[in-house]
């Protein structure tokens, strides 16, 4: 399957007079991980409902697995699997009865075999027969999804698939999602970890505000910030002072007694700036080189509205 | 038709609920009998009503054990809402009847249990009905109309609620109504006020019903009141279930 697998514009979704998505553009290549950063409140969420069919949209169109939420309703739902932010899994029934029971409403023939084998791949077996309310995070978010893809949908809405797992379980979970793109699948991921969506994704929107504030692959978004740069610390005010004499183009934190030195970061550079600090006879206390990672790209551009978001 | 087998499947679910939470069915077996202890051996001999108390009592009885029976709907019902789960369900095409329904007949066979347990221990404590064939018929259907009438309205209490722990308090004025029905006592033997609203409320008609079927000597008036309010009551609770299940889910 090749194109579209979401596309979406214009789209716009308001409680009352808050305005939770202020125009929203999204084109989503079938068979990709596509993943939406934002930090919290930012309306990842109210997206991924809108996407799902689970809201309509005040405004704007959206066509998932080639239908319209709105008016085609039946066979988008018939298309997607979704996990939400908190695991809808039922407490009181076993692990294999939760599986049994989305075959049964799927009317699936043969719903203990399919059972069997998600319980299987997600490792489950052991625990099968024990009510889920026993599960721990990560078992509850592997059976969560494992109860999603019973229907076998083409796309797969994952809402913060990690958050408040521990880092094995987190792992775990990056090592299912990338299977089942390998399978065919469209993934489409809300986050809040940079480092996720960089570990993941093949194309990344920035969410802030109800706008898209950027979107790319991770080198593309992280070009958008600037470059990678060598951070020299000094001992006293005089060899910092030296020393921004000596590098020329550096920017000098007085605060800090640092330099910062725009440059590739590679070897070969950073050998001749240590050769010139050399022939100066500087003393360097600290040196560490910095290339710009997700965190850079989310803070620029999140930067200063984000703040306020959080002081809330 | 999927919404039937839905419906089974989604029942089957809540069966296994109630199999693996039972103090929850408890609570709903245990509290009638206990009033029925307080009623027949405690206070019975105080009120004089005219007959054996046991078989004044047990009709009263039947429909407060529904009372009690109602609030684990309120709380499955508020939890599939506010977990998620609901929203599972809705992105599957499951519909909002068949999710609903099963919550009703659950409650609808979970109430007959309570209510064939409760008339058991009627028996032991001198319950001597007097119904014919027919009559235990009428008994059935009336309990039946009862339950899924307050299970209609339950649900629709649990689907407005804002948390599962609001929704386990809508039984609770439901389980005072008897009290301020000729359940326990006949209505005139109330003090002013309490009297007028013991008549009229919708539980005296319907234990009224019951109390004529079970001795034999059942009475047209009441039996046409019963049915009309159960009636009513299950369409505002359905009607009110539906608008707010679309609202919030």
């Amino acid at each position: 399957m090749n194109g579209s697998a979401i596309a979406a514009s214009g789209l716009r979704k308001a409680y009352k007079d808050k305005i939770v998505l202020d125009g929203i553009d999204l084109d989503v290549r079938a068979g990709t991980i596509f993943a939406l950063l934002g930090p919290n409140g930012a309306g990842k969420t109210t997206t991924v409902n809108v996407l799902t069919t689970l809201l309509t949209p005040d405004a704007g169109k959206v066509v998932v697995a080639g239908h319209d939420v709105v008016t085609e309703t039946k066979a988008v739902r018939a298309a997607i699997g979704v996990t939400g932010q908190f695991a809808s899994v039922d407490d009181l029934l076993t692990g294999e009865e939760n599986l049994l029971l989305m075959a049964d409403l799927l009317h699936l023939p043969k719903a203990g075999r399919i059972a069997a084998r998600l319980l299987d791949r997600f490792d489950l077996g052991e625990a099968a027969g024990k009510p889920a309310a026993s599960y721990s995070g990560g078992m509850r978010r592997k059976l969560d999804l494992a109860m999603t893809l019973v229907g076998e949908p083409q796309i797969i809405f994952l809402d913060e698939p990690t958050t408040g797992l521990d880092p094995r379980s987190r792992r775990t979970m990056w090592e299912i999602i990338r299977e089942l793109v390998a399978s065919g699948t469209t993934i489409f991921l809300t986050t809040q970890y940079l480092e996720e969506a960089d570990e993941l994704a093949d194309r990344i929107a920035v969410l802030d505000q109800g706008r898209l504030v950027a979107e790319g692959t991770a080198d593309e978004l992280k070009r958008r910030v600037p470059g990678s740069h060598v951070r020299l610390r000094f001992a006293d005010r005089h060899a910092l002072d030296v020393a921004a004499q000596v590098l020329h183009g550096s920017t000098m934190d007085a605060e800090e007694l640092a330099l910062r030195v725009p440059g590739d970061g590679g070897v070969r550079s950073l050998r001749a700036l240590l050769d010139r600090l050399d022939a100066h006879s500087i003393d360097v206390e600290e040196l560490s080189v910095h290339t710009p990672d997700l965190d850079d790209v989310f803070l620029a551009l999140t930067g200063p509205q984000n703040k306020k978001v959080n002081a809330r | 038709m999927n919404v039937i087998s839905d419906s089974a499947t989604m029942l089957r679910r809540n069966f296994r609920h109630t199999m693996r939470n039972p103090l929850a069915m408890f609570n709903g077996i245990i509290m009638p009998i206990v009033l029925m202890f307080l009623m027949v051996y405690v206070l019975g001999d105080a009120f004089s009503v005219g007959v054996n108390y046991a078989d004044y009592a047990t009709p009263g009885l039947i429909l407060t054990a529904i009372c009690y029976g109602i609030s684990p709907t309120a709380i499955a019902v508020n939890s599939d809402m506010t977990s998620g789960f609901i929203n599972r369900l809705r992105v599957m095409s499951v519909s909002r009847s068949a999710v609903l329904n099963a919550h009703v007949i659950g409650t609808l066979l979970r109430g007959l249990v309570a209510i064939a347990l409760i008339i058991g221990v009627a028996f032991l404590m001198g319950f001597r009905p007097s119904a014919s064939f027919a009559q235990w018929l009428g008994v059935i259907g009336i309990v039946v109309l009862a339950v899924l009438a307050i299970g209609w309205l339950t649900v629709a209490f649990g689907l407005a609620s804002k948390s599962p722990e609001s929704a386990g308090l809508v039984g609770v004025p439901l389980m005072l109504l008897p009290f301020l029905s000729s359940a326990f006592v006949p209505a005139d033997k109330m003090g002013p006020g309490a009297r007028q609203f013991a008549e009229y409320q919708p539980f005296t008609s319907i234990i009224e019903t019951l109390r004529g079927l079970l001795t034999g000597a059942p009475s047209t008036g009441s039996t046409i009141t019963a049915i009309a309010w159960c009636v009513g009551i299950m369409l505002i609770g359905y009607f009110w279930a539906r608008a707010s299940f679309t609202k919030r889910a």
